[in-house]
């Protein structure tokens, strides 16, 4: 056996950083789906009528669909009847600030390496946190609530904004858009919703942090955010979660809105725990996030930096529908292990002089399968349109595999649209040259793998990128090949 | 500073190295030379700890330390510099960013905290001047899109921010003219010194014009077949290496 086969073997020494739990009190709804439990999530949060009757059509919906099987992972059924649907810490009441939050629950999140109330003193990101399925805490709201910027948890939002929500919600993914966006409309528990009003510039990033905590939970978040005429926003979001023996499964819905000259940027740092060497345990990661440029001049920008969950199927995408609108989709995407992923994005041109660029790098090590998957659809009436697109691959070893699965489609032919590909390895080569200059080997792969998603790793607000790039490192040491 | 008793070593089944012997010490510049395949690449490799080459026998002492145990990393943080044939292209890593990586590993082998940013600044600027680079080449991708030439230099220019102790040379010259060829020599001939030492690989006579060695070795067939002083040198270019092989052949 050669030394970089050894290597390999021994791949993943580090554990899962994130894989404690807390001994929280939980308010559970009992196993399984019916519309009894969609009722009882709905009446849990106090919910108006029309929420209620949206649910259920959802939840109908999906009675009627069957679960995907064209993405390129592959998994045993998942038993809908065998996952709990709604998972609240146990709370008095809603906390209105921080010193009113359990303690032990803001342990959880300073052990993420998060503190709310430290971010809230020094780093200016206005946080959501977002526990199994409720939020429980909102930085920063009052001093956002002075410009007009509404950052609180969907079920807030429900309660005191209902008439932005009946507007928006579902006007990007429909309910019954595919089975993940029908479950997750039928069951969603929480979330993060934001409305940045005409013409202001949101000052600071906003940020939610996702951690799924409880056992058997399923976590259903739903974040809607609305950037009306010639507003700016940056949203950045993370999530970690347990280590477990069993899967779990997190179907998230994210629609974002951009009316005539807004600029949404959204980033994630996807850290959801991927399961063990063996490929024992991790997410399910079924999620769908679509942006909708709605006004003419508006822009939306997905970054997003893939390095958890067992598997992932996610395809952040833009509808371009205003003339001269512009889409983004920046991605790095690592598997290890046993990880599958199957992701990429979907730029879909209908209004005149839409641009939309895609910028992919996939790198797959140990026995991960990683593909990309994206569509770019000029329509008819989008005169004008123009697309670049690179996706590129880099092997770790030679027991992974990297696919790439481009669609294009265009039915007008003023359209330009570029595709570029390419797959490499990480070279022994490259590695010695580094090791000859004293530099190990772990950092090696660090120092390659960073520069090779520096592209994206550069779209990302500063506090996210470091963060990143750490994890990058984590996630693949030891897996040189 | 270097000493190689009877190394042998081989790729796959193929014995390349038949026992090499060679004392380098501190303030030498020795010349490897020798025919195309007579294994003088290979000895940069073992030296620099290349895994594809086992070592079958012999011994490596540098500076007291047996240096066929240590790691290709450990190595050059000992003190061991290579100047590739062929500087592999890093997408993305800035020559900046690797050199504060490398220099930051090798202080810390040493136990010294790592360089601030701007005494590292310093450092390189200084260096930079040394070695007659630009800024510019050293804010790029490393060696992507590089000339001949820029690969070469930018070489020379991580060998003047290491301060190594042994430099090995491997073909620095292949590929130059004969303005790149005297800028890269000229930058090693401004690091010399009475406490560092240098081997430089080539086929060509060419580069010792610029830089001088004190001793040259004809290697061939895996063996070092002649030394002798510079003037072997210009010998070997004068009448080409047929009477090396001829003499070897004889002495069979």
């Amino acid at each position: 056996m050669s030394k970089d086969n050894q290597v390999l073997e021994e791949i993943t020494s580090k554990e899962y950083e994130h894989g404690w739990t807390v001994n929280l009190e939980t308010d559970e709804a009992p196993k399984g789906l019916n519309e009894d439990i969609v009722r009882f999530i709905s009446a849990k949060k106090g919910e108006p009528e029309w929420l209620l009757e949206w649910r259920l059509k959802a939840f109908r919906a999906w009675l009627q669909m069957t679960e995907p099987t064209w993405p390129n992972v592959h998994y045993p059924a998942i038993n809908y009847q065998d996952i709990i649907y709604y998972s609240a810490p146990k709370q008095k009441k809603t906390a209105n600030s921080l010193d009113e939050v359990d303690p032990e629950l803001l342990k959880t999140f300073e052990k993420l390496g998060i503190s709310l109330t430290e971010q809230k003193r020094l780093t200016g990101v206005a946080v959501d946190a977002v526990l199994d399925s409720v939020s429980v805490a909102t930085t920063f709201k009052e001093k956002l609530a002075e410009m007009g910027i509404i950052f609180c948890s969907f079920s807030e939002a429900v309660k005191e904004h209902p008439e932005l929500v009946k507007k928006y919600l579902g006007s990007v993914v429909p309910m019954n858009d595919n089975y993940f966006a029908a479950l997750n409309s039928a069951v969603f528990s929480d979330g993060s919703f934001c409305y940045i009003p005409k013409g202001v510039r949101c000052p600071m990033e906003l940020s939610t942090y996702f951690r799924i905590n409880a056992a058997n939970t399923g976590q259903f978040e739903r974040t809607l955010i609305v950037a009306d005429e010639g507003s700016y926003v940056s949203y950045l979001e993370g999530c970690t979660a347990p280590m477990r023996d069993e899967n779990q499964l997190h179907a998230a819905v994210v629609e974002l809105y951009a009316l005539k000259d807004a600029e949404i940027k959204y980033s994630t740092v996807q850290n959801w725990y991927p399961g063990d060497k063996e490929g024992k345990g991790g997410i399910y990661n079924f999620v769908t996030k679509r942006g909708l440029c709605a006004g003419d001049h508006s822009k939306i920008s997905w970054t997003q930096v893939e390095t958890g969950s067992a598997i992932t199927w996610k395809y952040p995408s833009c509808i371009l529908k205003g003339d001269y609108s512009s889409g983004e989709f920046y991605s790095v995407a690592v598997t290890n292990n046993y990880q599958q992923a199957d992701t990429g994005t979907k730029m879909v041109h209908i209004g005149k002089h839409t641009r939309s660029r895609i910028v992919s790098k996939g790198i797959s090590a140990g026995k991960s399968q990683n593909s990309y998957r994206g569509q770019v659809h000029v329509l008819k009436r989008a005169a004008h349109a123009r697309n670049f697109s690179q996706c590129d691959s880099l092997l770790m070893g030679d027991q992974c595999g990297a696919h790439t699965f481009p669609y294009i489609d265009i039915e007008n032919p003023t359209a330009k649209v570029e595709h570029e590909a390419t797959t490499s390895k990480i070279g022994e080569d490259q590695i010695f040259y580094c090791l000859q200059r004293g530099i190990d080997e772990e950092a090696a792969v660090a120092l390659i793998v960073n520069g090779y998603a520096k592209e994206v790793l550069n779209q990302l607000p500063m506090e996210f990128a470091v963060e990143a790039q750490k994890l990058l490192a984590l996630t693949l040491e030891g897996s040189v090949g | 500073m270097l000493t190689i008793k009877n190394l042998q070593a081989k790729i796959g089944d193929k014995e390349i190295l038949k026992g090499i012997n060679l004392k380098v010490k501190a303030g030498e510049v020795h010349a490897i030379m020798g025919p195309n395949g007579s294994g003088k690449s290979t000895l940069a490799s073992v030296l620099s700890g290349r895994e594809e080459y086992e070592v079958t026998g012999g011994e490596v002492d540098f500076e007291g330390k047996n240096l066929l145990e240590l790691e290709p990393e450990e190595r050059a943080r000992e003190g061991i510099f290579m100047a590739f044939q062929y500087p592999v292209e890093i997408p993305g890593v800035s020559t900046i960013n690797f050199m504060k990586t490398a220099l930051n590993q090798i202080r810390e082998h040493r136990g010294q905290p790592p360089l601030d940013a701007v005494s590292f600044l310093q450092l390189m600027k200084e260096k930079m001047k040394l070695v007659q680079i630009d800024q510019s080449l050293l804010n790029r991708s490393l060696n992507e899109g590089f000339s001949g030439g820029e690969k070469k230099r930018n070489e020379i220019f991580q060998m003047a921010m290491l301060e190594p102790k042994l430099s090995i040379l491997d073909e620095t010259d292949s590929g130059l003219d004969i303005d790149a060829l005297r800028i890269v020599a000229n930058g090693v001939n401004a690091l010399r010194s009475k406490n560092n030492a240098t081997i430089v690989v080539t086929h060509y006579q060419r580069l010792l014009d610029y830089i001088v060695p004190d001793f040259v070795h004809v290697l061939y067939k895996g063996r070092i077949v002649k030394s002798g002083g510079k003037e072997l040198a210009l010998e070997l270019e004068a009448k080409g290496y047929d009477w090396i092989k001829t003499e070897a052949a004889l002495a069979e």
